[in-house]
């Protein structure tokens, strides 16, 4: 009896379970090699290994600046947007499914997505002046056949912290799609709320929704001083 | 030796004249402890036992008595299932998530797949076993099979609603343990074959059950049309709403369904509608009883004889009871010190109720100065309103049990600081006094208190007057109405719009408006999208309906944007379908004390976001239809996953 509890004790110190994953696999979505800004944790991405029984994706969301990374076993993984998110068109198979990136991975790996958006905030000029934050910018439309969406509406959000969107915001300036005269040359203007505790600057960024897409397109975060 | 010899050869004689029964039958003994299949379907007696238990196993989203979440075993409180979408404010601690959350997660509201296909598989071997019986009669034997029937379609109706389309199983799957399973995957079915399931089912038992208005617990012909009426009706809004919503359907019509069909289940849902309204399923009406219309209103649920009920999940003493009541009752008067107050309507729905000419406008807290209004009395703020909103919301003045409750905030100072304590029914002297006095309601509101009103209203819909419902041993017999004769009106009412009938479907609604004081009818013309919306919110609040009412008119990610509501939010566009929501706002009343004004004494009220609510709901597109879960999609391939999920 003792010997069987000793056996049992020195065979229990023997590890048994299997190193932790540890290859990174990162990298940004992006529109010709330019990172797309979207709003945190609302655009998923999902992680597929080929290989073994189960089906399950291994899920996660984009980062406010495009970026996404996951730590993995080395193998053979895909990669999908599912349908209907994010402010972009993921390329899709005949069948109208979302079509994968593959990936082999051994040890660490930087893999960008290539996907199409919908329009681009460009050249986005963000000033501080008499207790407001002003922005100039220009829309681009990048999809222009059947898929194409008008501008719902564009918005300027400024936060105390570094994440800035439709949900994490201080202050925001709606500009009804209707109302904007030259998309070339849009302004906007929010007022600086009061600042508790005070702080001489605020983050700042353009968001842009779509008629009938859930996900904003963002311009890059930008700290205005003042 | 001898002995021995003896013994053996005893035993030898035993085990011989044993011998003489077969083999076979020797272990073949009647058990005792359980009923086989043949034994229970020879009486009618045990074959009700068995629907019993599938008729408790019914799902609701929305309940007295709470339900099973999927998958963990926890159990959902009654209260807590009404306690979300800003229409209330949940006064519990463990519970402050539900307004401290920015949205849902996908997997919310689903149903256990495993839990759903064991009780449709329970419930097709029922109606295998019952047509198979030949102990039992004729007439019996047919109305088992419809109520199996009924039970089986209401329960897909809970599937679609919440997922969709899914797998259509009408027979018994057995699998032959060879290893291959794919002959029991089956693929998911179109959302518009589950509806149409629904309807074809309901049509063909209706006659085989029975057209009598008492029978409110077991499936009657009216619970069949009215489950109908309510299926052709989700169904045809669907198709014409989802057009707005593209990205929320499946190329397979998993999801979504064409919107050339609207037309077809609006007519359908009509026609149902006109079935019990016609009275041909027995004489379903208004609940009616005269005297005060807003105790008229709330008596309508504590009145198991109510003509206007349809179908109910039923309680009683001895058997099955809940403990709404232990839960929500007022703090002040509770039964059971330590349980009450945690279900508190928010001033969001408050507000929705019309004034009596049938127009909106919010409760008047502000002149057009921006000063406060005084009312000398608590009560005269809720004044001239819809008599819904007093059998719905126990308001500060309102009474329960006959006695007053005592909800308000404090005092407003001279200097408009205010006077008030964190501790319900707390005692201080006012300015210029010494006698310490109550500065605080006993039911609150207290930000931060639990058990009493933090939005300064209660609920009044199912709250038990009967004495001992509100202790935890004995707990409430109130019953849940799953359908009932108003909501058919307002089905009817609403089929017809959308037909282009807006007399008829005027005639409709005005019977329920009547009902709850609003005696100026609405015309034809005045009948549009939103005033349906609106009826159907106020009429059926806590009812179960506001989220598949929403999910169906593709209105649920416009009035749960995500954007925090402001006061000018609030107390705008009243009535409007598509005004957003996404905090529950409280209404405080005050006591203004100010020895040199002639309003002295009088009340004045505040809007208030209790100080827990941090989060605003947010519905995604993907939340429309909740998320069949990854392990299901594994064990079967064929089933496709929701659309932005």
């Amino acid at each position: 009896m003792s010997i069987l509890a000793i056996i049992a004790a020195a065979s229990a110190c023997k590890k048994d379970n299997y190193a932790a994953p540890s290859s990174i696999l990162n990298g940004h979505v992006v529109y010709k090699g330019e990172a797309i800004q979207l709003e945190r944790n609302q655009v998923p991405l999902q992680i597929y290994q080929y290989g073994l029984g189960k089906v399950g994706p291994i899920g996660q969301s984009f980062a406010q600046d495009g970026s996404y990374s996951a730590i993995l076993f080395d193998g053979d993984y895909k990669i999908i947007v599912p349908n209907g998110q994010g402010p972009f068109l993921w390329q899709q198979t005949a069948a109208g499914n979302p079509d994968t990136v593959n990936v082999s991975l051994k040890g660490n790996k930087t893999v960008d997505l290539e996907v199409m958006p919908y329009y681009m905030i460009r050249t986005p000029q963000l000033a501080a002046a008499g207790g407001k934050v002003n922005a100039t910018f220009k829309v681009e439309k990048i999809i222009m056949d059947a898929n194409a969406k008008n501008i719902e509406r564009v918005s300027l959000y400024i936060n105390k912290d570094q994440f800035v969107s439709g949900g994490d915001n201080l202050a925001k300036t709606d500009l009804a799609g209707g109302a904007i005269v030259d998309p070339n040359n849009i302004p906007l203007s929010v007022t600086i709320p009061t600042l508790v505790p005070a702080q001489n600057y605020v983050y700042a960024r353009i968001g842009l929704k779509l008629v009938g897409v859930e996900d904003l397109i963002y311009s890059p975060l930008q700290k205005v001083s003042f | 030796m001898k002995k021995q010899l003896t013994i053996v050869t005893i035993a030898i004689l035993l085990a011989g004249s044993w011998g003489c029964k077969k083999d076979s039958d020797f272990l073949n003994i009647a058990p005792t402890t359980f009923l086989t299949n043949d034994q229970v379907f020879s009486d009618p007696n045990l074959v009700l036992t068995v629907l019993a238990d599938l008729y408790n196993r019914q799902e609701d989203l929305t309940s007295l008595d709470g339900y099973l979440q999927p998958y963990s075993g926890n159990t959902e409180p009654g209260w807590r299932s009404m306690a979300d979408f800003s229409e209330s404010f949940p006064s519990e601690n463990g519970s402050s998530y539900l307004v401290q959350r920015t949205g849902w997660g996908y997997d919310t509201w689903r149903l256990d797949w495993t839990r759903a296909y064991v009780y449709l598989r329970e419930v097709n071997l029922f109606l295998q076993r019952d047509s198979a019986a030949t102990l039992l009669s004729a007439d019996d034997k047919k109305r088992f099979y419809a109520e199996g029937r009924f039970l089986r379609a209401n329960y897909y109706f809970e599937m679609v609603r919440r997922m969709g389309g899914v797998p259509l199983i009408t027979s018994i799957l057995t699998y032959d343990y060879k290893g291959d399973a794919s002959g029991l995957q089956v693929p998911r079915a179109k959302e518009s074959t589950i509806y149409d399931f629904i309807i074809s089912e309901a049509e063909a038992i209706k006659n085989d059950l029975p057209s009598d208005i008492n029978m409110k617990s077991r499936a009657s012909k009216g619970a069949a049309l009215a489950m109908k009426c309510r299926a052709a009706l989700y169904a045809a809004s669907i198709a014409k709403y989802g057009a707005t919503t593209p990205s929320v359907a499946l190329p397979g019509g998993e999801v979504g369904i064409d919107a050339s069909k609207a037309n077809g289940y609006y007519t359908t849902a009509l026609a149902a509608a006109n079935e019990i309204i016609t009275g041909t399923a027995g004489a379903y009406a208004l609940y009616n009883t005269g005297g005060n219309l807003s105790d008229n209103f709330s008596n309508l649920f504590l009145d198991k004889a109510s003509p206007e009920t349809i179908f109910m999940e039923d309680f009683k003493t001895g058997g099955k009871v809940h403990n709404f009541t232990v839960n929500d009752q007022p703090y002040s008067i509770s039964d059971e010190g330590g349980d009450a107050g945690r279900l508190n309507p928010s001033l969001n729905l408050v507000e929705a109720f019309e004034k009596l000419d049938n127009t909106y406008a919010p409760l008047a807290t502000k002149d057009g100065g921006g000063n406060p209004i005084y009312y000398t009395n608590l009560g005269d703020i809720f004044a001239g309103r819809d008599a819904r909103l007093a059998g719905t919301v126990l308001l500060p003045s309102g009474t329960f049990k006959g006695k007053g409750i005592d909800i308000w905030a404090g005092y407003v100072l001279a200097d408009n600081s205010i006077l008030t304590s964190d501790e319900a029914g707390h005692t201080k002297a006012l300015p210029g006094t010494t006698t310490p006095v109550q500065v605080v309601g006993i039911d609150g509101p207290v930000n931060g208190l639990e058990l009493r009103s933090q939005s300064g209203f209660y609920i009044r819909k199912y709250l038990d007057p009967t004495t001992g419902s509100g202790r935890r041993g004995q707990g409430s017999t109130v019953a849940f109405i799953r359908y009932r004769f108003a909501e058919v009106l307002l089905n009817a009412a609403e089929a017809a719009f959308e037909l282009g009938q807006a007399p008829v479907a005027a005639g409709f609604i005005n019977q329920v408006r009547s009902r709850a004081g609003l005696t100026t009818p609405l015309t034809a013309g005045e009948i549009t999208f939103d005033r349906i919306v609106h009826e159907r919110r106020v009429e059926l609040a806590f009812e179960g309906h506001i989220l598949f009412d929403m999910k169906r008119w593709r209105l649920a990610h416009k009035v749960w944007d995500g954007a925090p509501t402001t006061v000018t939010d609030l107390v705008a566009n009243i009535g409007s379908s598509t005004k957003h929501s996404t905090q529950p706002w409280g209404l405080w009343p005050y006591k203004y004390y100010n020895p040199a004004s002639p309003d002295n004494g009088k009340w004045l009220f505040r809007e208030t976001l209790p100080s827990l609510v941090s989060g605003s709901n947010r519905f995604l597109f993907g939340n429309y239809y909740s998320l069949i879960g990854d392990d299901v999609i594994a064990a079967n391939p064929k089933i496709v996953r929701q659309p932005n999920q």
